[in-house]
Parts: C-alpha cells; structure tokens; sequence
C-alpha cells in the first residue's frame, strides 16, 4: 500500500488509509470484547458478575499481554516471531536456577530476564534485518533453541522458596470500589498483581511509542512498504532490527512476569504461546502482511481470547480440546471478519 | 532447473567465474553439502555410523538394522510431507504449519475406524485400505478447509493454518472420545514397520512409490508449471488463462493427501496414538526440508527433489545426534545451531561477499597481467 504513507506538514509520517484500517480493525475487537463479557454476565451470570473475574483475567495473562503487545510491533513490520514463548520459558528456569541454586536475588532475576530477550533479540533481528532471512525460520530456530536449552538447564520443575521474591510475588495491590463480600458476608477487596501494572504500562507505553515516535511511525511505514519506507529515508534494516530486539526484550520481560505468577520454573511454562500471542495480536486488529495493527487492540484481543475460553469452561465444555477448539474457531471467525471487511474497502 | 545446462556455450569456461562460485549457484548445493559435512563427520568420528546388520526382529524376521537404515526408514513421512508442503509453498508462498496436528487427525480417524470404536482391538474391525481411504478424505478435507482460507479469503498461509495447528489435536482427540485405542492386529503394523520375509522396512517403500507417483504427475502434467507461475505472480496467471484460487486450493488438498499417508505410516508403527505428542513439531522439521532444499519460502519456483533431499538431511542429523546420545529434550537446541549455519550460509548477502571475497583477488592478477 504505497499510498498508505504520507508526510503532514510538520514533515512528520503519516499513514492515512492503513491508519483508518487500524481503527476499524480496533473498534471490531473492543466492539466484540464487551458484546462478548456483557453476554457472559447477562446469560451466565455467576463469577462474570463479580468484578474480581475480569481482574483474574488480566492477573493470568500478565505475561501473555506483554508477549502480545511485542508480537504486535513485529507483525507491524511484517515480520513474525515465534520464538517468544519458549524463550518465555528459557528465563523461566533460568531465573528459578539462579533463584534457587546460585543464591540469586530479584535484581539478578530482572538482569537474566531481560538479558536472555535482548540476546535472542540481537541475534534474531540481525540475522533477520542485515542478511535478510525469513523471519519464520530464524524465530522457528529461536524457538527450537529456547526449548533445548531450557532442559540442559534444568528438566526437574523448581519451586522457588526465595522469600524476597515471594514477597513481590504475592504483593497484591489492591483496586478500591470493586470488591465484594464472600460468601461468609465478609467484605473481600479486589486486587491485581504486580505483574499486571507492569504489562499496562508496557502497553501504554508502546502505545505512545507507536502512535507519536518517529521509531513507532517508522514501524508502520516499513511495514505497508519496504521500498516506499527507504525512499522517505527510513533506515528499512535499522527498523526491522529494532522491531525485533524489542519483541525479544518483551518476551523476556513476559517472562519474568510468568515466572511471578506462577513462581516456579517448568518445562511446560509459556508452551503455546507464541500461538496464543499470534492470536490475540490477530484478533485485535494486527495483520500479518505488516503496517496495520495497534496494541491496545492486542490488549482486547488478549482479553477476548481469555473471555471465551472462560466463557466455554463455564458452560460446561471444561474438557482441555474445547478450549483449543473455540479459540481456533474465534481465530477463524476474526480471520474471515478482517479479510471480508478489507476487501471489501480495497474494492471501493 | 537445476540440472546442469548441457549448452556448449555455458561450457566455455569464463575467467571470472571460479568452479566455487559455479558450485555455490546450484539450487542442491546447499543439501548436499550438508549432507557430505554430515556423512564426512560420521565417517571421521565412527566410521561404524554406516554398518548395516541382519537382525531378527520381534516377529522372527530377518531384518536390516543400523543408522542408515534408520535414517531411510524414520524420514519417511517428513518426505512424504516435504513433497506436500513444497508445493503449497510455491503456490501460496506460505507454509502450512498445522500439517502435525492434521497427521494426528488422520490417524485418529484411521485407528477408530480400524477398532470398531473399541479402546483395545486384537483384529481389525475394518478394511485397512477402506479405512486409509477415509482418513486420506477425512485429511483431504481439513486440507481444502486450509486452502479456502487461503485461496478464497486471501489470509496469509501460516496465519489461516494457526487455526488447524491450535484446534487440530482437540479434535483428534475428540474423534476418539479423548480414549487411546491400541490395536494389536500385525497386519496393521505392516505399513510402519516390516512386511513379513522383506528385510527392508516398508515405510521405504510406500516413500519410493509416493516420489514416483509425483515425479510422474510433475512430468506428465502442468501442475509443475502451473503451481510455479502461480506463486510468481497469480495475477499474471489469472490473465493468462489460470484460475490461481483452483490450483492453491489443489496444492492444499494434495498436501492433505501427502498428510494422511504421513499420518497412517506414524501410527502403524506403534498402533497407537497420542494426541499431543504425535508428530510433535513435524511442521517445522517439513518447512525446514522445503527451506533446506533451496526453495524460496516465498513461493515461486520450486525443485521438489530439493526439499526430499532436504527432508534426509534432517532426519540424518537428527540420528547423528541421538547416536552421541543427545537426550532428545535437549536436541532441538543442537538443530537450531545446525540451522541458523545452514540459513546464514546460503543467505543472498553472505553468498555475494563470499563470492566478492573470492572474485577481489583474481581482478587484482587481470590488473597486473
């Protein structure tokens, strides 16, 4: 979409029509998420009336938004990586080895967290920007190497005992209004974890970051069209390699928000969800050909990915393949929904 | 394509094209090179890697055993796959990651069929090829499911195939009523393990006649030319008299196809199935084949012994692995290094400084001369 791109008159980017496509694709996903919750409380009524329910939501997928919201930033730029669960899973067990075994605190957990993403992040985003590979496989050996890697680290799951970190794990921080009295009567107050103000500022933060940067605008315009990006004199390889250093950093933040909400490193920790942040990053709006996409529709594709899955749980169907099967058939839904709606304006 | 040109002109050797850099051009360089590093490697470290015995197996046959036979017999299916997946790749120029979880669909299909509905069969309550018939429409299916979305709605492969990769084990395992049937029949086992008195194992076999039977369409049909001129540009095709939405919905059928025969040969070996770990990661072990055989992942043109050569290469790696008793948790760590090698080396950037690193000094001899 070469046309998508333009310069205002502060000579800053712009991108008229892939931005309409944007809000269109964001309106679609909020329009859904609450037509989605609202029908949970009309019909279902139960633990969906309770406000608390909608906060569990965001307290279990922490990790999931921040994982979501780098996916995003790379789907924009018309990449993909599906590296970011498993190295989700890699910082995991590493921080609980470090944690447990080497006598390490929560500052060496941050520093191995965000050392381990930036590290994927590098190498991928220099393989992928400066000798021009696909992104698939290089994310496809990512991942492959995430996984082995995380067993010769460890294949027991650790619990971790650290008091300082089980400190921070159980801070809950308390949003005041929404609580409500058990069944003993007594007033229970609804809280958030520490995860959950850290994955909302990342996604306020990469909000503003895409909205009002001259990076976030470059992001976009690579990824509507390489050629016409590099001709307005954005660095094309600069931006891809920053894209994905930055998915990787937030895969490695996600997992430090993981392993805080589950406090123990395993295996089996973030499998799936490089799929699942593929998913939420498509339901909320982000097209895998690149240049459109938001994250704060990500942040409700996230929540409408977490929405029916409690949804179909609580109608009964709470055997493991009905969740698998409605999250793929409202994949289904939204893929058919977003390819209607722009060919349809495309044909205009 | 790749078959070296017999033209007299191309012959005449030019002075700045080094036997190198000819070499390098060649689309199978890249697989056979990996090849020979791999069987060069074996043979300096242990050059018992390739002896080859008779043993008796569980049935008292006598059997061929040893690494290489082990390699030919367990990269069956991902060849099988290979071949599927390089066409959708050059038609659609995208891959098609759920084929792991549509194996599993088909083997569901073809062991509940083969039991009767039963959770433990001694005989077979079915005819196996009725049976393998099915589970090939059953997965023939789920293929032009993938292939609408594709062709039709215009969704990018990897993405519209998401749906297939997330729900496909679900419903294999819903097929069966989430039980693991196990069906004891020998005759069902024949397909993935040995037909009694030939010592060769029979996925081989039914690998050999599958390469036949599309080297024979590839030669006596357009489907080659077709699928190629699809990929490179289907408006072109359009206007020249093509219907591009037909023939990516055929690539994705064929591959449903290429899917169920994959799926039946993995089942058969043991009889059994597991839903979640039944050709875990095999998608990615075929994009890798297809991506090995120098195919550009973007669709186009394509060379399918390419991606069949590829396909040996894994599993050869793979075996050489497990033979320096690499645990197999820790194996995808050691394929990702051998990958990112592989893709760097035949990356375009770093093949042209090579090929400049190669070509600098002989300019510098023209100078002088």
């Amino acid at each position: 979409m070469p046309k998508g791109i333009a310069v205002d008159k502060q000579g800053r980017l712009k991108e008229r029509v892939a931005m309409s496509d944007t809000n269109l694709l964001l309106t679609i996903t909020i329009v859904v998420f609450f037509v989605l919750y609202l029908a949970a409380v009309v019909f279902l009524g139960g633990s969906f009336t309770k406000p608390q329910n909608f906060l569990n939501i965001l307290n279990n997928n922490a990790s999931l938004i921040v994982l979501s919201c780098g996916m995003s930033i790379v789907m924009i730029t018309g990449g993909i990586d599906i590296s970011v669960g498993a190295v989700t899973c890699l910082v995991c067990m590493t921080s609980a080895v470090n944690l447990e075994q080497q006598g390490g605190n929560v500052f060496t957990v941050i520093l191995i967290g965000l050392g381990i993403g930036l590290a994927f992040g590098v190498v991928q985003g220099f393989l992928v920007a400066h000798l021009g590979i696909q992104p698939f496989i290089i994310s496809l050996a990512g991942m492959f190497f995430a996984k082995g890697m995380t067993t010769i680290v460890s294949k027991e799951p650790i619990r971790v005992t650290n008091e300082a970190f089980l400190a921070v794990k159980d801070t809950r921080i308390t949003v005041p209004g929404l609580g409500a009295p058990n069944k003993l009567g007594v007033y229970v107050p609804a809280y958030v974890e520490v995860g959950v103000v850290i994955a909302l500022l990342v996604v306020v933060l990469l909000f503003c970051l895409l909205r009002w940067t001259k990076l976030g605008r470059a992001f976009y315009a690579v990824g509507g069209n390489n050629q016409s990006a590099s001709m307005l004199g954005i660095n094309v390889r600069r931006t891809k390699f920053l894209a994905h250093v930055l998915c990787s950093l937030l895969a490695g933040l996600g997992g430090i928000l993981y392993f805080l909400h589950v406090g123990s490193g395993d295996v089996a920790n973030g499998a799936g969800d490089e799929m699942n942040a593929i998913a939420s990053s498509i339901i909320g709006g982000t097209l895998l050909t690149g240049g459109v996409g938001n994250v704060a529709g990500t942040f409700f594709g996230v929540l409408s990915l977490n929405t029916i899955k409690r949804i179909v749980s609580s109608l009964g169907f709470d055997e493991a393949w009905w969740s698998n099967i409605t999250v793929a058939a409202m994949l289904c839904l939204f893929l058919v929904i977003q390819s209607i709606v722009l060919l349809r304006k495309n044909k205009k | 394509m790749t078959t070296p040109v017999k033209n007299p002109e191309t012959k005449v050797k030019r002075p700045d094209e080094s036997l190198f850099k000819r070499l390098t051009r060649q689309q199978l360089f890249i697989p056979v090179a990996a090849l020979a590093l791999l069987v060069l490697f074996n043979l300096i470290a242990d050059p018992s890697f390739f002896m080859v015995t008779m043993k008796e197996n569980s049935l008292g046959n006598p059997v061929l055993s040893g690494n290489i036979i082990s390699v030919l017999d367990n990269a069956s299916e991902l060849v099988i796959l290979a071949i599927g997946m390089t066409l959708v790749t050059a038609s659609s120029g995208g891959q098609d990651i759920s084929v792991g979880a549509t194996m599993t669909i088909a083997g569901s299909v073809i062991l509940r069929l083969v039991c009767g509905g039963q959770v433990n069969a001694d005989t077979m309550q079915m005819n196996l090829f009725l049976a393998v018939f099915i589970g090939i429409v059953v997965s023939m299916c789920f293929g032009a499911f993938n292939g609408a979305l594709v062709a039709c709605f215009n969704i990018q492969p990897m993405v519209a195939t998401l749906i297939m990769y997330t729900a496909g084990r679900s419903i294999a395992a819903w097929i069966n009523n989430n039980q693991l049937p196990i069906i004891n029949d020998v005759a069902f086992k024949y397909a993935g393990t040995f037909l009694p008195g030939i010592p060769v194992p029979t996925p081989v076999f039914i690998t050999i006649l599958m390469i036949a039977v599309f080297w024979l369409v590839l030669k006596f049909t357009n489907l080659g030319l077709y699928t190629q001129s699809v990929g490179i540009n289907p408006n072109s095709s359009r206007l020249n008299g093509l219907n591009p939405r037909m023939i990516k919905l055929l690539t994705y059928v064929i591959l449903g196809v290429c899917v169920a025969v994959a799926g039946y040969i993995r089942i058969s070996r043991s009889g059994s199935i597991n839903y979640s770990r039944n050709a875990e990661n095999i998608e990615m072990d075929a994009i890798l084949a297809v991506a090995l055989g120098g195919n550009a992942l973007s669709g186009g043109k394509f060379n399918i012994y390419g991606s069949i050569l590829g396909a040996y290469v894994i599993q050869f790696l793979t075996t050489t692995l497990y033979k320096y008793e690499v645990p197999s948790t820790a194996l995808p760590a050691y394929k990702a290094v051998v990958v990112i090698l592989l893709v760097v080396l035949s990356a375009p950037v770093v093949r042209e400084k090579l090929a400049s690193m190669k070509k600098v000094p002989a300019k510098a001899v023209k100078e002088v001369s």
